[in-house]
């Protein structure tokens, strides 16, 4: 009986959380956007997208690189060599781009979100900034949300186009594929709505899940210090969980049935 | 008014009326739930019943717009100080000017300076929360608290640990600021000495209910046996030493022995 009390239990705080996390977003979201939550969110914009740059784009280089090589070796026995371009940016596109850098930016975005909310909870900043009449829903829920939503898209842009510069340095600087085929014959494969517009499409999807996990993680969490840690420890590891489970569902609905 | 968290009832059918303009203080031992009741003033709990009266209005029944218009016109002195920690100080005094008026930033800076000036910090208008001692921080968010003029400022254990001079300081500016600015102030504290002497009216807090009321006067000469163990600081009495337990002898020998 125990168990079953356990189970229900459970389900039901489960159930609760994500009502109370639905209910935040809509809080933050449904009032117009103010020309003072603009400069916030740029500012935000800053922090969570240009900072993790750095990361990205060193991830997107040597993914690139790792591909590049692993693909040569696996290519070069049948003579397709001349199809790495391709092989690199068609994977880059439509997978590697928006996963890893949705893993990524949950590991150095998500938790910094998370621990800089708990910790404003905790510090009683959110409750001040109500009692200072502002709501802390719009002040500081809703420009971390849409900062997360432009940037990831953004970055995952980035590391794909990276990671396919990365791909003809070693494949074409170094293991001495044409340049010509590598170029043109990604240009003939690589489909814009296809490849391009579904790897956005995703990139904006891993955006929402993992910057509202992490918001509402924040937002949650009980203000001790024990509390704020397993908030994040949470926000990387449901949001990463998140996006490889629903990386699944998308490849199928985009790719798998024809 | 009565309100429960889960199962626990942390008031029971409490009554409390705030005098405009003066300083009343609601003192009881750590625990009895004296920040929930700041909260519930600005609103931030409900009660579950009964009801609440700002200036007249019940804030219970408050819509979200009149709720918010309610709370420009009080402010609450958080125990941690609450400061923006990505602010300079001036930065956080301007903040609800900023929010809530049109003003220049000329003006702004002015008021800014004077607010700094009362409590003593305007040479640190520049610093960073994290570079002032607590004290200093506490006397920050205190000028933030009175930007707006607010009709009420709610003091949330102001001398929890201060040093003699910080909390002396503190004394004399809420005793000042409530003069000079005419505003009703609601003090949580338990620090039996300090209220005392700036109190105009103190209410005693303990077991759910009211156990004492009246002028530090009232309140000295109190024959109640629970308020006088709240202001000699007996370790037992009315409230136990102990929280709840089976006797010590059961525990260490067993049931039955």
């Amino acid at each position: 009986m125990n168990l079953f009390q356990h189970i229900g239990r459970e389900t039901i705080g489960k159930v609760a959380a994500i009502g109370r996390a639905g209910l935040m977003l809509f809080g933050a979201l449904a009032s117009l956007p103010k020309l003072k939550n603009v400069y916030l969110t740029v500012r935000q914009i800053y922090v969570v997208g240009v900072q993790s740059l750095l990361i990205i784009v060193v991830s997107g280089l040597f993914i690139g690189m790792v591909m590049a090589l692993q693909g040569y070796t696996i290519l070069v026995d049948y003579g397709a060599e001349g199809s790495l371009g391709p092989m690199v940016a068609l994977s880059l596109l439509r997978e590697l781009g928006p996963v890893v850098t949705a893993l990524l930016f949950a590991g150095r975005a998500g938790s910094a979100l998370t621990a800089e909310i708990g910790l404003m909870k905790a510090t009683e900043q959110l409750s001040s900034l109500e009692m200072m009449a502002v709501d802390p829903l719009r002040r500081v829920v809703a420009p971390r949300f849409w900062a997360g939503m432009i940037s990831m898209p953004a970055l995952a842009v980035i590391f794909s186009a990276v990671g396919i510069l990365g791909g003809h340095l070693v494949g074409v600087d170094w293991l001495g594929v044409d340049a010509g085929s590598y170029w043109s014959l990604m240009q003939s494969t690589v489909e814009w709505e296809k490849d391009v517009i579904n790897g956005v499409i995703k990139s904006l999807v891993f955006a929402l899940v993992v910057t509202w996990i992490a918001i509402f993680k924040g937002y949650d969490s009980i203000p001790t210090s024990e509390g704020i840690s397993k908030a994040t420890t949470e926000t990387v590891v449901f949001s990463s969980l998140a996006v490889l489970g629903l990386d699944f569902v998308l490849t199928a609905l985009m790719f798998g049935i024809e | 008014m009565t309100f429960r968290r889960g199962d626990r009832v942390i008031y029971d059918n409490v009554s409390i009326e705030v005098p405009k303009g003066k300083i009343t203080a609601v003192m009881g031992p750590s625990g009895i739930g004296k920040t929930t009741l700041l909260r519930l003033i600005g609103g931030q709990l409900l009660p579950d019943s009964g009801d609440i009266l700002f200036d007249n209005t019940s804030v219970v029944s408050m819509s979200r717009g009149e709720l918010y218009a309610a709370r420009r016109r009080m402010s609450m002195l958080f125990q941690s100080g609450a400061l923006f920690t990505d602010m300079t100080v001036g930065d956080n005094v301007a903040f609800p000017l900023k929010e809530h008026t049109r003003l220049s930033d000329d003006i702004i800076d002015t008021i800014v300076a004077l607010k700094l000036q009362a409590v003593g910090l305007r040479g640190a208008v520049n610093m960073m929360p994290s570079e002032l001692s607590g004290g200093m921080a506490r006397r920050a968010a205190l000028a933030r608290s009175i930007a707006l003029d607010p009709d009420l400022i709610m003091y949330d254990e102001p001398f929890a640990g201060q040093d003699p001079i910080s909390m002396g300081v503190l004394v004399k500016l809420i005793r000042e600021l409530n003069d000079a600015l005419d505003v009703t102030s609601i003090v949580v504290t338990h620090d039996v000495t300090e209220v005392l002497t700036i109190a105009d009216y103190i209410y005693i807090l303990a077991d759910k209910r009211i156990i004492g009321k009246g002028t530090p006067d009232d309140i000295r000469n109190s024959d109640s046996a629970l308020v006088q163990q709240f202001l000699n600081g007996e370790a037992d009495g009315p409230v136990p030493f102990h929280y709840p337990a089976p006797p010590l002898k059961d525990s260490l020998l067993g049931e039955g022995s």
